[in-house]
């Protein structure tokens, strides 16, 4: 067993060698959640504004329900597509699993939950302010969604960013899924998981810190850019 | 502007008029029925006065009775000839110029259009300089300025108005009294609610009284503060409370 410090010094120097298999896995794990995020965000910002602004009956209790679903476990997602996925599955025939696209389909399942209940709460308070104004401006309501999403796009760029940091360091749904399989469907994630068990601790520390480090570029990077838009444009 | 070809919305008008909350008459309204001009609504707080306009620019459903506009239901399609503005403005997060290319666009002007008479609406609100400033970081007489400049630049056949003026600066209430003269001298129907007696008599030519969401008095602007139809009219004018 080898020591943090020894570890943690080879972890720096692979990731400062940056090889092809490195480079390999960071870009599929960017790719996936990246899909996972723009697919997730084409069906939960218009769902989380539509829930928002909608008066029908069962309105609280799905809202209940998705906020209640952010919480998913990552797992039990995996579990649910492979069964969907395999071959007896209902999307059996397409032959999805072990794919990067299986991978996707898991964390846009994960992560729609988040988007939709963020952004539900988001367009809730613009919709009390701004709703009056828009029926005066006999505005249809898909135009409405639209303008409401458009103002909240500061908070809004939050709820994107928690769900990309939800989709890049889960593990249990791509696992599943994607089975890790080498120059296909492996990630960081699960990379991390397969190493440390292998033994391989300086490999797994250095994902794992390159990991924490996109974590906080994508996220200062946002504060930054919501700063410096929120000064520029706005309050 | 681009209103030519259709129907008008006038003359909008009431009748038996009913919103309660918690078996408290909040609206009780016989007939109203409003054609040209400019009508000043008065009377203390809690009277009814911009639930009543906001019922008539169709914005909130009575409980019973009924609004029409040119003598039928409200239509959808007639949204935009009837504009309100609001007390406190609701402005989008954007630029000020934006903002009013915004409801243009709504409205099915042109982009090309939309800017140009925005622009014009802007330099009218004597706000140009301010064009690419947020909206949200204008002062509060701008920022009601902006609101009124949008909601005239959709040329609105009636416009209500909501205490334009009550949390407002001088230069602003200046700039607001005189962009709604000329609204109402370019053939702009508008309804004003307001605290101040001497906004009513720059701007209005009626004036409707109402007291605990009925309407006491409704008189031409000279009669009203000559001679006072109504028990209630005097003791308004005289500063009493009226219970």
């Amino acid at each position: 067993m080898q020591s943090f410090t020894q570890s943690l010094h080879e972890a720096v120097r692979l990731v400062a060698a940056f090889d092809g298999d490195l480079r390999e896995i960071i870009l599929l794990s960017l790719q996936v959640s990246g899909m996972a995020l723009a697919v997730a965000a084409l069906i939960g910002l218009p769902l989380g504004a539509f829930l928002a602004m909608s008066q029908f009956r069962f309105r609280q209790v799905i809202l209940t329900i998705v906020t209640a679903l952010m919480g998913l476990p990552p797992v039990v997602v995996g579990l649910v597509v492979y069964l969907l996925l395999s071959n007896n599955g209902a999307l059996g025939p397409l032959q999805l699993l072990y794919t990067p696209t299986a991978m996707v389909i898991a964390q846009t399942i994960l992560i729609i939950p988040i988007i939709t209940a963020l952004t539900a709460q988001t367009i809730e308070q613009l919709h009390h302010e701004y709703k009056d104004q828009l029926s005066l401006l006999g505005l249809s309501n898909s135009a409405r969604i639209k303008t409401l999403l458009w103002e909240g796009r500061f908070d809004l760029a939050t709820a994107l960013l928690a769900g990309f940091g939800r989709s890049i360091a889960e593990v249990g749904a791509v696992i599943i899924v994607g089975g890790n399989i080498n120059h296909v469907t492996r990630v960081m994630t699960t990379t991390i998981a397969l190493e440390t068990s292998k033994g391989n601790l300086s490999l797994a520390l250095g994902l794992g810190l390159i990991l924490i480090a996109i974590s906080l570029t994508v996220n200062a990077l946002l504060m930054l850019l919501r700063n410096y838009a929120r000064r520029a444009a706005n309050e | 502007m681009s209103n030519a070809t259709s129907t008008t919305v006038l003359p909008i008008s009431a009748s038996k008029l009913r919103i309660e909350r918690a078996d408290r008459l909040l609206l009780g309204i016989d007939e109203l029925s409003v054609t040209g001009d400019c009508t000043a609504i008065i009377g203390p707080n809690g009277a009814g006065k911009s639930l009543l306009i906001k019922t008539l620019a169709g914005l909130q459903a009575a409980d019973s009775g009924e609004v029409r506009w040119a003598g039928a239901a409200p239509q959808h399609t007639d949204r935009r000839r009837v504009g309100l503005l609001l007390q406190r403005p609701v402005l989008l997060r954007r630029s000020a110029l934006a903002n009013i290319t915004y409801a243009l666009r709504a409205a099915g002007v042109q982009a090309s259009q939309a800017k140009e008479q925005a622009m014009a609406a802007l330099t009218t609100a004597g706000l140009e300089a301010l064009a690419a400033s947020p909206a949200k970081v204008l002062s509060g007489g701008e920022q009601q300025r902006l609101a009124l400049a949008r909601a005239l630049a959709l040329s609105p056949e009636v416009l209500f108005l909501d205490e334009p003026t009550a949390s407002v600066d001088p230069i602003s209430t200046q700039s607001i009294e005189l962009m709604l003269k000329s609204a109402t001298e370019h053939g702009c129907t508008t309804v004003l609610v307001s605290h101040d007696l001497g906004q009513v008599r720059r701007l209005a030519q009626h004036v409707i009284l109402m007291v605990k969401g009925g309407i006491v008095e409704r008189s031409p602007v000279g009669r009203f503060f000559e001679q006072p139809q109504s028990a209630e009219g005097r003791a308004y004018l005289a500063g009493d409370l009226l219970l």
